[in-house]
């Protein structure tokens, strides 16, 4: 286990976010470059009947028009979905096609129907217009509860079913509600979520003729999956001869993983134009549109309790908004990503899911900060608070009698996985401290004086992280393989350049992956570069997403790095004459046991590119790779509280105090976990009380298309949040590290809507609550007293 | 963006004489509502004038008792000016309560009073204090200035140069803000001035209103407690998103309470 010192060392990235010399896509312009525009449809579900570029084609400055029959003609396949469910009679999922250019029918507002490409973004926007396609208009669907009896968006999907998955013993489950003294429901919304990534997609497809090579600039939080996905499925292109870039990038949050149309479709149309290298760069509307939602599903979910508050059995019925066409990872998220979350920090025995997943004329949904685990965390969080309202029991004391205790671990859950590490009911108790649980009546008293509501909400959230071990979700249907990739060398000088799988595009790794190799090597972390990004540059990587890159790149820099000090092993057993045996390595010096016959790394690195002297076998250089597949999962987990002050003659909500306490196992950089906790749980409070996608249910038209109708969390509804840590080190990696990136984003839905509907002394209260919501609730409540 | 001619006059004179000259120039003051749309491809110029280099619209200042804005002052000015937060500090605070830092810095009340929205800020305080638009042509009082959504009694080619606050006894503005878009879904402007007490709504119905219950009981009771159970009525209230023509009109209540009590 490396001394990581936990620094707070500020951001070595930020200098150049801060000062305006960040290099996002768009500030790439390659030589002779061509703008791209999307025609997308305007209609939520039609056929295609014809499209005549003829006039787009005539335009000034015009390239080309292509069409998704030019694609079509050139054999350009479907943009794929990774991950296999097998539903509850054993078929595996529906799995329409996915054009990158519509070819038959439009299936969201959104959909791409052609590509215009001119001299200039003006010229390009100006010709798409003259783009005339002859729509046929037909039903829309866009409710997902209306999903399974509304008009069909695929002929491969009847009942607009992609699968009917199941997760859980049905028969253990239905046995333990018969025994039941009691038993909690609760009927949930999971609104739907755009993004939001402040800067929005880009890329740059450019083709070299001369040596029949690809280059794709690109906004993409995994270059590599980027690459392989366009070169094994799309394009069918020679891997060999595909570098993508992913520079710097904007923020992501999941929605930056997947191998879209656009990006696709500007690397083949540049070698359709000879090699002209041709931008796009997404509109705010289009990233509204066309950018993979998150979220969206309806649940039902119940408990089966016995008198004294412990859980029997829980039932959970989901209904899970997919949108019109498979994303890459959007099977896996309401399934694997989820059912196997329903046990969140509790012995349930028996627990059984059911989620049927249904398309509709919306924008494709796929993971987004959490997914799967926020929502997982939103039902069993509810749950257990109606439990302990309907029992009358403290909602902590209803937590502590059913959490996995210290002494159970590794725990099995009933729903698949096998938690490694955690110590539930501390954080609890520290978290209960920190916000003055005791005193909780009085404050609510205090608040009534003032004709305020008052109310507290936990949550207790558990997460599986670290994506992923590689045979575990094998054996759950992904097709690839989630491990990660570092090369660590040590330049002649005796600086570090580290080359990781793991991008990042708001996390800070170039600081803590920098921190923990410049603590391994006893060196300043300016001395370290961290290297991410590039397929040209970094070896086959998977990208950051699921909370995955200390845990599991940084696992396979530490590994990287192991593989250093044994080469530096035997440089210095060479130089100081001794049995490598006898070499002991710490803190960037190698010495000889029980001697003060010793060598920097810094001389051993300097030799292993000077090897004058050196033995046939010791080979030159300092350079080590190493390949990291977790053995599990992580499994992050915390308590949040969430305090509100309702006033109901406007239905606003304050949140009057926020407590963290997580446990990320160990923390590098607590400034920059800090930092991550905020933002996550900054998104968490915008889905529950402002964000909402909404299309109308008539034309499917997107409603909620831009920041005038799509509420942001700003600074001003947000209050301090106050965040506290426990750390039980993750016991099967190197670092010990569990992963914090979603944890904010998966515990603070259920907290705040528990504290408003403790308020409210009421349920019925969907997400987002509104202040209308709010206030319609509140004034049912209070009538009969001002009556 | 569709392509348009770009003019920056220096004088009423001539910004007049252009816009005199072509149907489909429009004018350019701090383009917080133009810019947008015409990057939305909903507006389509031929010309743009802007007016910002045009010194006889810029600032605050004094005047016979009264305080005077000039059309393309931008929000951020008129609420950190000290002699609007002496004088009238309802007006000053109601700037500062604008969009976002950004849109207060560009944005102008010229511009904002001219485009009407019925969701802006300024015309709730035009209206509540009973101020006087004067244009290129004439003066025209707040009680004929707006004439319903989007629509104004300025005429085709007709300019903002300024407008007259009279200073009141007491005024405030309470806002209720668009969540997403930080207009106002209900904004109560009430001063108390030498003529009566006026109360004026924005945000709520299509245009911004007055409400004549609530002057008339504020006139014999200045207190909150005197308007909390005066109801509008929602009829041709504004619903969307974020609030339904109910809801608003009984925000209506609610702000002009708190409008008086911030008042003191």
């Amino acid at each position: 286990m490396p001394d990581t010192g936990a620094q707070r060392v500020l951001r070595k990235e930020d200098n150049r976010f801060l000062t305006g010399r960040g290099r996002y896509t768009d500030d790439f312009n390659r030589q002779g470059q061509a703008y791209g525009v999307f025609v997308r449809s305007e209609m939520a579900h039609a056929k295609i009947k014809s499209v005549d570029t003829s006039q787009a084609e005539q335009a000034p400055g015009v390239v080309a028009v292509f069409t998704g029959k030019d694609m079509e003609a050139d054999g350009v396949g479907s943009l794929p979905c990774g991950w296999t469910v097998t539903d509850r009679h054993g078929n595996p999922h529906k799995a329409p096609p996915h054009w990158p250019l519509a070819r038959d029918k439009v299936r969201y507002v959104g959909d791409q129907v052609a590509f215009v490409i001119a001299e200039t973004d003006a010229q390009a926007r100006d010709a798409a217009e003259l783009v005339a396609v002859d729509y046929e208009p037909l039903d829309a669907v866009v409710e997902t509860g209306k999903a399974l009896n509304g008009p069909q968006v695929h002929e491969e999907a009847p009942d607009n079913l992609c699968f009917d998955w199941e997760i859980g013993d049905k028969q253990a489950t239905d046995d333990a509600f018969a025994k039941a003294d009691h038993v909690s429901k609760v009927e949930l919304v999971n609104n739907r979520l755009v993004p939001n990534a402040i800067e929005p997609r880009a890329a740059i497809g450019e083709y070299d003729p001369g040596g029949d090579e690809y280059t794709l600039y690109s906004t993409s939080q995994n270059p590599h999956l980027l690459r392989l996905i366009l070169c094994a499925f799309v394009l069918n292109l020679p891997e060999h001869k595909v570098r993508v870039v992913a520079p710097d990038v904007g923020g992501g949050f999941g929605s930056k993983i997947y191998c879209y149309a656009e990006e696709t479709t500007c690397v083949w149309a540049s070698k359709k134009l000879d090699g002209r290298p041709v931008k796009w760069v997404a509109t705010r509307t289009e990233a509204f549109q066309a950018d993979a939602h998150g979220r969206d599903h309806i649940t039902t979910a119940e408990m089966a309790l016995d008198k004294d508050g412990k859980f029997l059995g829980m039932r959970v019925d989901t209904i899970a908004n997919l949108g019109a066409y498979l994303s890459n990872f959007s099977t896996a998220v309401p399934t694997y990503l989820y059912g196997t979350l329903l046990a969140g920090q509790y012995k349930t025995p028996a627990i059984h899911g059911n989620v049927k997943a249904v398309f509709t004329n919306t924008a494709p949904v796929d993971a987004y900060r959490g997914a799967g685990r926020p929502e997982a965390t939103y039902v069993v969080e509810r749950l257990v608070e109606r439990c302990a309202r309907d029992l009358n029991i403290d909602p902590a004391e209803i937590r502590r009698r059913n959490f996995v205790q210290p002494d159970e671990f590794p725990y099995q859950t009933p729903v698949a996985l096998t938690y490694d590490s955690g110590q539930y009911e501390l954080a609890l108790d520290e978290a209960l401290k920190m916000i003055d649980y005791r005193n909780f009546a009085q404050r609510r008293q205090e608040s009534e004086r003032r004709g305020k509501l008052r109310g507290i909400g936990f949550s207790a959230y558990i997460e599986a992280c670290g994506i992923a071990p590689s045979q575990v979700v094998g054996a759950l249907g992904a097709g690839v393989g989630l491990w990660e990739s570092a090369q660590v060398r040590f330049n002649a000088t005796g600086s570090i350049s580290v080359f990781t799988g793991s991008h990042s595009h708001g996390q800070g790794h170039e600081t803590t992956f920098a921190q923990m190799v410049a603590d391994k090597f006893g060196t300043d972390y300016n001395n370290v570069d961290i290297v991410h990004g590039d397929t040209g540059r970094i070896p086959m990587g998977m990208g950051t997403y699921g909370s995955r890159s200390l845990a599991v790149g940084g696992s396979a820099i530490l590994r990287a790095c192991d593989k250093v000090v044994e080469k530096g092993k035997k440089i210095a057993a060479h130089m100081l004459e001794a049995s490598v045996d006898d070499i002991e390595f710490d803190q960037g010096t190698f010495r000889v046991a029980g001697t003060d016959k010793q060598k920097s790394i810094g001389e051993i690195a300097f030799a292993a590119y000077v090897p004058h002297d050196f033995p046939q076998d010791v080979e030159p250089g300092l350079d080590e790779t190493a390949f990291y597949d977790p053995a599990n999962f992580t499994y992050p987990s915390g308590v949040h509280i969430a305090e509100v002050e309702i006033d109901p003659d406007t239905g606003e909500t304050q949140i009057a105090d926020w407590v963290a306490v997580d446990d990320f196992g160990r923390v590098i950089n607590p400034m920059i976990v800090e930092g991550q906790v905020h933002g996550g749980i900054a998104q968490g409070v915008g889905q529950a009380l402002l964000e909402n996608t909404v299309y109308d249910p008539d034309s499917g038209q997107l409603v909620t298309g831009s920041y005038q109708d799509y509420t942001m969390p700003r600074a001003d509804d947000l209050p301090s949040f106050r965040v506290g840590m426990t750390e039980t080190p993750c016991p099967h990696n190197p670092v010990g590290a569990k992963g914090c990136g979603e944890a904010g984003a998966i515990a603070a839905p259920a907290a705040l809507m528990n504290a408003i509907t403790d308020a409210l002394g009421t349920e019925d209260i969907q997400m987002p609550a509104t202040r209308e919501k709010v206030w319609r609730v509140a004034q049912q409540r209070l009538a009969p007293a001002a009556e | 963006m569709y392509q348009f001619d770009y003019h920056r006059p220096t004088s009423l004179d001539e910004a007049a004489q252009i816009l005199s000259q072509d149907d489909e120039a429009s004018l350019l003051a701090g383009g917080q509502t133009l810019l947008p749309t015409m990057k939305q491809r909903l507006a389509a110029p031929s010309q743009l004038v802007d007016l910002s280099g045009i010194a006889e619209l810029k600032g605050v200042r004094e005047d016979s008792g009264q305080i005077i804005v000039g059309a393309m002052t931008p929000h951020d000015t008129v609420a950190n000016d000290k002699t609007v937060q002496a004088k009238i500090p309802g007006l000053a605070h109601l700037a500062g309560e604008i969009g976002d830092p950004q849109v207060r810095n560009r944005g102008t009340i010229g511009g904002s009073l001219a485009n009407n929205d019925p969701a802006s800020d300024y015309p709730g305080a035009v209206l509540g204090l009973g101020a006087t638009v004067r244009t290129n042509k004439r003066e025209i009082p707040a009680d004929d200035f707006f004439l319903g959504l989007f629509e104004t009694a300025l005429d085709e080619g007709e300019l903002i140069k300024e407008v007259a606050f009279p200073v009141p006894k007491k005024s405030a503005y309470a806002k209720f803000h668009n969540p997403a878009s930080r207009y106002a879904i209900v904004g109560a402007f009430v001063a108390s001035t030498e003529q009566g007490v006026r109360v004026a709504i924005t945000g709520a119905g299509p245009c911004v209103f007055r409400v004549p219950e609530m002057e008339q009981a504020l006139n014999s009771n200045w207190s909150a407690d005197a308007i909390k159970d005066i109801k509008v009525a929602a009829d041709d209230f504004n619903t969307d998103l974020h609030a339904s023509a109910d809801y608003r009109a009984h925000l209506v209540t609610v702000m002009a309470k708190r409008a008086v009590q911030a008042a003191g």
